[in-house]
């Protein structure tokens, strides 16, 4: 159990950092300031998973 | 807007989430490395690590600190342990309290100041957790961490749907599979909060721990509060202490652990080895739902007015006034009950005493305040420093 946790703790951080790199190029192509503001936003909680800080 | 000035927007709002992101960062990488001292008692004669108990545990966020105090005379062992749910500090206060003061005139003690690392390192931001407390010492401020009543979930993820304990397979709630005292007896293939608790058992049967006592806080709207909760081995020694204690100290309740209710130390612990388990219960107010501002200040003091209205209303199972419940008052309770409960110990089971010196009862910690009996780090040698 412990080993598919682990493989699944794995995949969550590369989705975390898919949905950062979605984000980010949603930012870049958006035409929309709110979008682009909301998108902004919605980064944080996913870098600092990535990066292990929350 | 032209895509000049939306280009500008962008990039401001990148810049504000950068800068929130860099202060928030911070914060929560302080908090999660943040070391409490504890300064060596004169009665601690060993500090081992819990991973000396169980391999695995080496080197991870859960390998706490055993501190083992010796007398040297033949008598019990008895097992000390706070911060199993770190957003309760009376529980680690006293425990470090012990650690820092007791000395034994027969028997061993051994304590462990934080039970689970990893929860004591995580706060909960979305119920306005403070990050830190400090108590006021006579040689200035001590720090200690805030922590959760969870296990981080850096440490441990994914929670399953429903978290199944072992060896009962009674269901639980699936963030239980991060909540220390809902994974007794703990297991050696699990989650880390699951092995935590599996090392612990190793430390009850290999040091032959007599008793056993977990420090815990509740909300006032829960109906196991102020009370000892204790296995069916140690209900006599639970309801003598209730009697006295309520007769001479302050008022404290006893109840029996349910057979069918698992996970828990008062329960498990009792069960799967030879020790009697107990669970002591301080009111902290901090916890209740209804409670008003949440900070360190409510934290510490206990004062709150909107807990105080719910007690007019009834809704309560512990009184409360404007006077509050101080942690001063919640870690005085905690050490008398401990003294008492490992007095009566040695009086139902001669030749198997523990007597403990040193340690302040409820009158004087509520007199002097908890962080009188905390020892100045600066002041003591750096091989008697420990990090918690």
């Amino acid at each position: 159990m412990a080993i598919l946790n682990s493989i699944i703790s794995v995949c969550y951080y590369l989705i975390s950092a898919f949905v950062v790199f979605v984000l980010a190029k949603s930012i870049i192509k958006t035409k929309n300031v709110q979008d682009a503001i909301l998108y902004s936003v919605m980064l944080m909680p996913f870098i600092l998973r990535i990066l292990r800080i929350k | 807007m032209t895509d000049r000035n939306l280009l500008i927007v962008k990039l401001v709002s990148l810049a504000l989430v950068a800068v929130a992101l860099v202060i928030a960062g911070i914060q929560f990488h302080d908090h999660r490395n943040y070391q409490e001292e504890v300064v060596k008692g004169p009665g601690v004669t060993q500090v081992k690590k819990l991973s000396d108990y169980f391999e695995p545990l080496k080197g991870s966020i859960n390998d706490c600190n055993i501190y083992i105090i010796d007398s040297g005379v033949p008598g019990g062992t008895a097992f000390l342990i706070g911060s199993s749910h770190p957003e309760e500090p009376a529980g680690n206060l006293t425990a470090q309290l012990f650690v820092e003061n007791a000395k034994l005139a027969k028997g061993r003690l051994i304590v462990a100041i934080r039970a689970n690392q990893s929860a004591s390192r995580v706060s909960r931001p979305g119920d306005a957790y403070p990050l830190y407390y400090t108590i006021e010492t006579p040689w200035g401020e001590k720090k200690f961490r805030m922590g959760d009543r969870w296990s981080s979930p850096l440490d441990s993820w994914p929670d399953p749907e429903v978290y199944v304990n072992y060896p009962s397979g009674q269901l639980l709630a699936y963030m239980d599979v991060r909540n220390f005292n809902r994974t007794w007896p703990g297991r050696a293939n699990g989650m880390i909060t699951e092995q935590t608790n599996y090392a612990f058992m190793n430390v009850i049967k290999e040091e032959g721990v007599d008793i056993f006592i977990d420090l815990h806080e509740a909300e006032l709207e829960y109906p196991v509060i102020s009370t000892i909760v204790a296995h069916q081995k140690g209900a006599d020694i639970a309801g003598m202490a209730s009697m006295l204690l309520t007769s001479t100290e302050f008022r404290i309740g006893m109840e029996y652990s349910p057979k069918s209710l698992h996970g828990l130390s008062h329960r498990e612990v009792g069960d799967h080895s030879d020790a009697v388990s107990i669970l002591l219960e301080a009111p902290e107010p901090f916890l209740d739902r209804v409670r008003g501002i949440t900070d360190e200040k409510l934290l510490l003091t206990g004062q709150d007015e909107f807990v105080v209205m719910a007690g007019k209303y009834g809704l309560l199972y512990e009184k409360i006034d404007e006077k509050g419940w101080p942690i001063d008052v919640r870690v005085g309770r905690h050490c008398s009950t401990v003294l008492m409960i490992f007095e009566l110990w040695g009086d139902f089971n001669p030749g198997k005493e523990v007597v403990i010196q040193q340690v302040p009862r409820y009158d004087e910690v509520v007199q002097n305040g908890t962080g009188y009996y905390f020892r100045d780090p600066s002041k003591a040698k750096t091989e008697d420093i420990y990090y918690e």
